[in-house]
């Protein structure tokens, strides 16, 4: 790997700022473009730029899981997501609803962290096993 | 509350045993409890929702409670219950077995999220009412099985899961055909509003020409004549445990799909369609077992049978009465258990003899007697030696042909039936009664080892022996099934309300 200064330097930081991106893209999903999938994709685009600069190490490291821990964190918030629905005779996956002050909550965003977390486990799982150190 | 926790409960408990595993990726040693409580779990839903249809009936619920036909419908009838009971004891059966010789490497590969991700896909399957989601649960179980073919990494296991990979592809790709043409002619993919509205259009060719690629695309999946190449070769390179899951799994999850779609969206053509798969199901059966009289490698010659025996799957289907579904049904229950104890004990062969080749075995019968005794009770029941499981459902099958005067169909079925016990007879004549070959004896494996590898083996044998001398309430849960699946308006009217049936 050509190992480039600026790129090095950089990394963090275009790291982080896309880490700030995806999470914007995947809290706005609801109702505009965006949601888990673009976000966590997004998110795995910037741990795969760190792992280009810093090499893989350096990325398992920030990641302090195994990539595949993260899907399983993501596939149990997207479990838990549709089980409180159940508890009133509803379906599963029947999303329940709060409107604190106004601010609309809803156990959906419970299942889009669920599918940001799957997208960004896999992606980074399957480039870590590809990169060199 | 419960009736819906019960209905997603067989899908939760394999999701939430890939999800807990995929979490302790780094620690092998606790994912292996895990998997097998989860495998339990699906065992304990599925026999709830088996008891819950049966006395109940139907049990459909809404995902998200967007209504059918819009939304996604789970549907659980008596066929679908029967499938996700038998799937629960092949999980439980296999996550025991697979902690035995091996169990270590297989663990790091990543054999239990793997293992759950498999399960998931087929109780999806198995569980859903919408066609284009089981299009999704496909692409489940293909993902989840291409991991857990190459799980060793070698040269002969990336080639045959290539094969495997390409050939399901090519199929789902068929599939994928079939669903556009079916939305376009009817605008639904409910499998409830399609067999609603399947009579009533105006374009049968096409609809035929739908039903054709999706046959092609299930095909692929079951292994049938002559979509079968791909089995022999990807089956025989995989590790044990995988091989005995796939054999009773995956081909099974599309012969359901081939009884579903024929019995529900296109039975008001079965005219049609009838002989077409009866040719399907002899040429199966056929090219089936001539092709394992040919083979002396243990694992090729189980790989053939089960195409053979899919052949017997399908007749059901190709007649369309109460007695040949039902007994396409009891084929089915029967098999999975028995083609999964084969590969099990397949297994137990190679740590006795530390092959699996023919050739290289022998003498297994001094040195293991109950290992041989353990062998012939899924082997002659394969073969329909009565009183074992296979009698009555090849009884059921070739009587229910004699009924149909398919003359033709019940003599292959029972040719067939005469040449896998050459089949049963070679491995029995090699491996356990001719001398041993010059050699030193593989290492034993340990106690805990052993008791891994024979507790499921003794318990699916003994599942065979239970169906073969009781048989009556088996039989009448087949009838109740086959009733079920011969009522359409029954289930239109479980899915979409008493007004939509006519």
């Amino acid at each position: 790997m050509n190992d480039s200064l600026i790129l090095r330097t950089s990394a963090p930081l275009l790291l982080w700022l896309s880490i700030a991106v995806s999470v914007f893209v995947l809290l706005r999903g609801h109702n505009a473009p965006g949601g888990g999938f673009l976000g966590g994709l997004m998110g795995a685009g910037g741990v795969l730029l760190y792992a280009i600069a810093r090499g893989r190490v350096a990325a398992i490291r920030f990641l302090r899981l195994p990539p595949v821990a993260y899907c399983g964190i993501g596939l149990l918030a997207a479990l838990a997501s549709g089980l409180p629905g159940l508890l009133g005779e509803a379906p599963y996956l029947t999303h329940l609803w709060a409107f604190p002050a106004g601010l609309p909550l809803g156990t959906t965003i419970l299942f889009d962290l669920g599918v940001y977390l799957v997208v960004l486990g896999t992606i980074t799982a399957m480039f870590l096993a590809l990169v060199g150190d | 509350m419960t009736a819906q926790l019960l209905l997603v409960a067989p899908l939760l408990a394999p999701l939430l045993g890939a999800a807990l595993t995929a979490l302790l990726w780094r620690r092998p040693a606790v994912q292996r409890p895990i998997s097998l409580a989860a495998t339990v779990l699906l065992l304990g839903a599925a026999v709830g929702l088996l008891a819950h249809t049966a006395s109940h009936g139907t049990l459909v619920g809404a995902m998200g409670a967007w209504p059918a036909p819009f939304g996604i419908v789970l549907v659980v009838d008596v066929f679908s219950a029967i499938m996700l009971v038998i799937t629960g004891v092949m999980a439980v059966a296999v996550a025991l077995y697979a902690m035995g010789p091996g169990a270590a490497e297989r663990d790091r590969a990543g054999f239990h999220p793997l293992f759950q991700g498999l399960l998931l896909g087929v109780a999806g399957a198995f569980a859903t009412g919408d066609l284009f989601n089981l299009y999704v649960w496909f692409e489940v179980m293909l993902i989840a099985s291409f991991g857990l073919l190459v799980l060793d990494r070698t040269r002969e296991q990336i080639d045959g899961g290539l094969r495997y990979v390409l050939l399901n592809l090519v199929g789902t790709t068929f599939f994928l055909l079939a669903v556009g043409l079916l939305l376009g002619l009817t605008g639904t993919l409910n499998m409830a509003d399609l067999a609603r509205l399947a009579p009533d259009v105006d374009n049968q060719g096409a609809l035929a020409a739908a039903a054709m690629l999706l046959l092609v695309a299930f095909g692929a999946k079951a292994a049938v004549f002559p979509l079968f190449n791909w089995l022999p070769a990807a089956y025989h390179t995989a590790s044990m445990p995988v091989a005995a899951i796939f054999a009773a799994l995956l081909t099974k999850v599309g012969v359901y799909a081939i009884i579903r779609v024929f019995t529900l969206i296109f039975a008001h053509d079965a005219a049609f369609f009838g002989p077409i798969l009866a040719v399907v199901a002899m040429a199966t059966m056929v090219t089936g077992v001539f092709g394992a009289a040919a083979h002396y490698d243990v694992r090729r010659i189980l790989s053939f049978h089960i195409i053979s025996q899919i052949g017997y799957m399908l007749v059901g289907v190709a007649l369309m009465t109460p007695l040949a579904i039902a007994g396409s049904i009891l084929y089915v229950i029967h098999h999975i258990v028995v083609k999964a104890n084969l590969f099990l004990i397949a297994g137990a062969i190679r740590q006795a003899g530390g092959s699996f080749a023919l050739a290289r075995l022998g003498g297994l019968w001094v040195t293991r007697p109950l290992l041989g005794l353990l062998f012939l009770v899924p082997a002659l029941s394969l073969a329909g030696m009565p009183p074992l499981s296979g009698f009555w459902g090849k009884l059921a099958v070739v009587r229910a042909s004699l009924e149909a005067q398919s003359w033709v169909l019940a003599a292959v079925a029972l040719a067939v039936g005469v040449l896998t016990l050459f089949s049963m007879i070679k491995i029995w004549n090699e491996a356990f009664w001719k001398a041993a070959p010059a050699g030193p004896p593989p290492a034993p494996p340990t106690r805990s080892q052993r008791l891994a590898t024979f507790t499921p083996i003794v318990a699916l044998a003994a599942i065979t022996v239970t169906i073969g001398l009781w048989t009556e309430p088996f039989l009448a849960l087949s009838f109740q099934a086959a009733d079920g699946l011969l009522d359409r308006q029954a289930y239109i009217a479980a899915v979409l309300g008493p007004e939509a049936a006519r």
